[in-house]
C-alpha cells in the first residue's frame, strides 16, 4: 500500500506541486517526486491531469453486503417540536428513496412529539417513533438508542442535520456501528448502479469540493446543514405508517446529567431566520468598519452576517459567521461586502435567492455566484448604498 | 490529574486561491501549525493542571514532521508528547484516526479527562472527538465553552449549543471538546521554548500500539473520496457600470423591480 508516481505518465507539470497541502511534492528532473510524511489525503491524486499518480490499496476493496435497505432520516426535534432541518431532509430523502425504489422513514426519538403525521406528509413512508419520558435531550440516550434500531432494521442510508446535536451525537453512533460518516454535506444524489451514496462537501481545507463514498460498511452515514435542501409542499394526503418503538430503557443509562438550560437571549434576531443579511468579510479592514453595515443593515432591515476572518480576528461575535464552521443561511437578498467568496463562505450563503457583491478585486469568487456585482470601494458604495435607501 | 490533549498539525493556512489560467490550487507560504482549535484544548489541559496538579500529555497522529507540533505543545506548557506516526496510519479517515488514538490512550491508561478542539481547520469535520469518546466508552460533552468545576471523579461544565447554553456534569474520566470561547491560549514562554528544544518525543508505531491492521489508515477507513471539483457556478454575476452614483441607483432599481426591498 502507499502512493506512487507513475514516471512514464507524468510529464513534471508541478499542478501536484501546489496542490499538496503538507508541500511534500517535488518536481526532480521533471518527474514529481513525493516525500516522507505523505498522509496520502488523495488531493495529488485528484488534481493530476495525467492519472500518473496512484494510491494503492493493501487489498482489493469488498463492497459491502446487500442486507440493508431503505433509506432513514433522523427525525430531530425539541421540546416537542420537530425542526426544519428534518422536512428539508425528508424532501431531499425522498427523491433519493425514489432513486433507489426503496422506503424512506423517519426516525424520532422524543416526548409527546407533535405533529408526527407531518413527517409522512413531507415523504416518510414510516415513521418510527420511539417515545418515552426519558428521551428528552439526552444525547447518551440518542446514541445507544439510535444504534441499537439501525442494528436492527439495517437502513442502507442514514441522514440527520448537523445541528449541535447530530454533529455531537452521530458520530457516537457511527463509531459504535464502525461505518463511514460524512460530515456537513451540502450535497447527496445516488450512484443507482451501486447503490451508493454520493456525499459532497468542501474539502482539504481549500477552494475545492470532494464527492466521497462508504463502500465496505453500511449504513452510509451523512449530516447536512440545515438550509441546504429545500422543502417540499408537504403533501396531507400521502399515505404513511407510524410504528411505535419500545424505548430499551434497560439497555441504556446516560453518563452525563442536564443541570441547567439559558437559552440565548443576546442574539434575539436570528441570521438563519432573517430575510435579508448584510454580511461583511474582510475587505473591512477593521472591527469598527462593522457599522458601515450596521447602518446599511438598520436602513433595510436585515441582519448582520460575516465570513470567517472577521470571527476570528474577534471583529464580531461566531454567532455571525456564515459560512462551512458557521451558520447556512438561505434569505431571499444577500449583500456581500468584502467577501472574496471562499468556498466554505460559499458553502453557508449560495442558496439565497438574490445575491449582492461589493468588492474591489474583479476576480473574486464572490463573483461567479452573485446576482449583482458592483466592483468599487465598499467604503464609497456601502455609505452611499445606504444613504439612497434611507430615502 | 493526567490530562490527555490530542492535537493535530495541519497547514497553516486555509486560503487557497485558484489560478484561474490552470485552474489549479495555489498555495503560498505556507508553515504548518497546531489546529487552532486544539490550542484552545492545550491551553486547558494546562490551566487545570496548574490548578489541580497532575500533568498534561499531548498526542498526535501524523507523519514524522507533526514532531514540530508537539514541540510547541511542550513550548506552551505540555509535560509529555507522544507522536503516533508509521505508514500504516496514512489514509485515515475519522474512525481510523479514532481507533489509532484510542489503542494509543489505552496504553497510556492512567488519564482523568480527554481534552480535543472541536473540529480541525483542515478537515473541518468534528467527528474525531465523539468516535474516539465512543471507542474507550467514556462519557463526552461537546462545545465545551467553560470548566465550572473539576476535581478527581466529577467535573461540570457550560456548552454552547446553537439555542443557548448548558450546564452539564459529568463522572470523570470523559472526552471533552472546546470552542474557542473557553480561554486565550497563552504564548510560549523562555523556559517552555529550551524545555521544548531538548525534550524526548516519544514515537509510537503499528507495533508499539498493537493495532488491528484492519482497522488502521487507508485499510481501516470505510469512506472514500472518488472525486474532487472546483464548484461550478451558475453564472456570472451582471456586473453593474457606471459611475457610483449610476452604480447604486441602478442596483436599487433592480432590487425595488424584484420587490426585495
Amino acid at each position: 500500500m502507499g502512493i506512487r508516481v507513475d514516471t512514464e505518465k507524468c510529464t513534471g507539470c508541478g499542478t501536484c506541486v501546489a496542490a499538496c497541502p503538507f508541500t511534500l511534492i517535488e518536481v526532480i528532473d521533471e518527474k514529481a517526486y513525493i516525500n516522507e510524511g505523505c498522509t496520502l489525503c488523495g488531493i495529488c491524486q485528484q488534481m493530476c491531469e495525467y492519472a500518473a499518480i496512484t494510491i494503492e490499496e493493501a487489498e482489493e476493496v469488498v463492497p459491502a453486503s446487500d442486507s440493508h435497505r431503505g433509506i432513514w432520516v433522523f427525525a430531530e426535534q425539541r421540546d416537542s417540536q420537530i425542526k426544519s432541518v428534518t422536512y428539508e431532509l425528508l424532501s431531499r430523502g425522498r427523491e433519493l428513496a425514489d432513486t433507489l425504489r426503496t422506503e424512506l422513514s423517519a426516525i424520532c426519538l422524543g416526548h409527546n412529539v407533535g405533529e408526527i403525521e407531518e413527517l409522512i406528509a413531507y415523504g416518510a413512508d414510516k415513521v418510527y417513533l420511539v417515545d418515552d419520558a426519558a428521551l428528552d435531550n439526552q444525547e447518551d440516550l440518542y446514541t445507544a438508542e439510535l444504534a441499537r434500531l439501525i442494528q436492527e432494521y439495517k437502513p442502507e442510508i442514514v441522514i440527520a442535520g448537523a445541528t449541535s446535536l447530530g454533529r455531537s451525537f452521530i458520530p457516537r453512533v457511527a463509531s459504535i456501528l464502525k461505518t463511514g460518516l460524512t460530515a456537513d454535506c451540502t450535497d447527496l444524489e445516488i450512484d443507482t448502479e451501486k447503490r451508493l451514496l454520493l456525499q459532497t462537501r468542501p474539502a482539504f481545507g481549500g477552494n475545492i469540493m470532494a464527492t466521497i463514498i462508504c463502500q465496505t460498511q453500511r449504513p452510509q452515514m451523512a449530516t447536512v446543514r440545515p438550509r441546504v435542501f429545500k422543502k417540499n409542499t408537504p403533501n396531507g394526503n400521502k399515505k404513511g405508517e407510524i410504528i411505535k418503538v419500545d424505548f430499551n430503557k434497560e439497555g441504556v443509562t446516560s453518563k452525563t446529567r442536564l443541570l441547567s438550560f439559558v437559552a440565548d437571549l443576546a442574539d434575539r434576531i436570528k441570521i438563519e431566520d432573517a430575510d435579508i443579511i448584510v454580511a461583511g468579510g474582510r475587505g473591512l479592514g477593521k472591527a469598527e468598519n462593522f457599522q458601515l453595515l450596521k447602518e446599511l443593515a438598520a436602513a433595510i432591515g436585515a441582519a448582520l452576517g460575516s465570513s470567517r476572518p472577521p470571527v476570528d480576528d474577534g471583529w464580531i461575535p461566531y454567532s455571525h459567521q456564515v459560512g462551512q464552521t458557521g451558520k447556512t443561511v438561505r434569505p431571499r437578498l444577500y449583500i456581500a461586502c468584502g467577501i472574496s467568496g471562499s468556498v466554505q463562505h460559499l458553502a453557508g450563503m449560495q442558496t439565497s435567492e438574490t445575491i449582492v457583491a461589493i468588492n474591489n478585486d474583479p476576480e473574486a469568487p464572490i463573483f461567479e455566484i452573485a446576482t449583482y456585482g458592483i466592483v468599487g470601494d465598499l467604503f464609497k458604495v456601502v455609505p452611499m448604498l445606504t444613504k439612497e435607501l434611507k430615502q | 490529574m493526567n490530562i490527555l490533549v490530542c492535537l493535530k498539525q495541519v497547514p497553516g493556512t486555509t486560503r487557497v486561491n485558484i489560478d484561474p489560467q490552470t485552474n489549479t490550487l495555489v498555495r503560498q507560504g505556507i508553515e504548518n501549525i497546531i489546529n487552532p482549535f486544539d490550542s484552545y484544548a492545550l491551553e486547558e489541559g494546562v490551566r487545570i493542571k496548574e490548578r489541580c496538579g497532575g500533568k498534561v500529555t499531548a498526542i498526535s497522529m501524523g507523519p514524522p514532521q507533526a514532531e514540530e507540533a508537539l514541540r510547541q505543545a511542550i513550548s506552551t506548557g505540555a509535560d509529555e508528547a507522544i507522536l503516533l506516526s508509521d505508514r500504516a496510519f496514512a489514509g485515515a479517515d475519522t474512525l481510523a484516526t479514532s481507533y489509532t488514538l484510542a489503542r494509543a490512550i489505552k496504553k497510556i491508561e492512567d488519564y482523568g479527562l480527554i481534552i480535543c478542539g472541536r473540529q480541525t481547520i483542515d478537515g473541518d469535520t468534528a467527528q474525531v472527538g465523539p468516535e474516539l469518546a465512543e471507542v474507550l466508552e467514556i462519557p463526552f460533552i461537546s462545545y465545551v465553552s467553560q470548566i465550572e468545576e473539576i476535581d478527581n471523579g466529577h467535573m461540570r461544565v457550560q456548552r454552547l449549543i446553537e439555542e443557548g447554553h448548558e450546564v452539564i456534569e459529568t463522572s470523570l474520566p470523559a472526552l471533552i471538546t472546546v470552542v474557542k470561547e473557553i480561554n486565550v491560549p497563552r504564548l510560549p514562554s523562555l523556559r517552555g521554548l529550551t524545555r521544548a528544544k531538548s525534550a524526548a518525543i516519544q514515537v509510537w508505531d503499528a507495533r508499539e500500539l498493537d493495532v488491528d491492521q484492519d482497522r488502521v489508515g487507508l485499510s481501516g477507513s470505510p469512506t472514500r473520496v472518488i472525486k474532487t471539483f472546483f464548484p461550478q457556478r451558475a453564472g456570472k454575476a451582471e456586473i453593474i457600470q457606471g459611475n457610483l452614483e449610476d452604480q447604486i441607483a441602478n442596483l436599487i432599481e433592480k432590487l425595488k423591480g424584484s420587490k426585495l426591498i
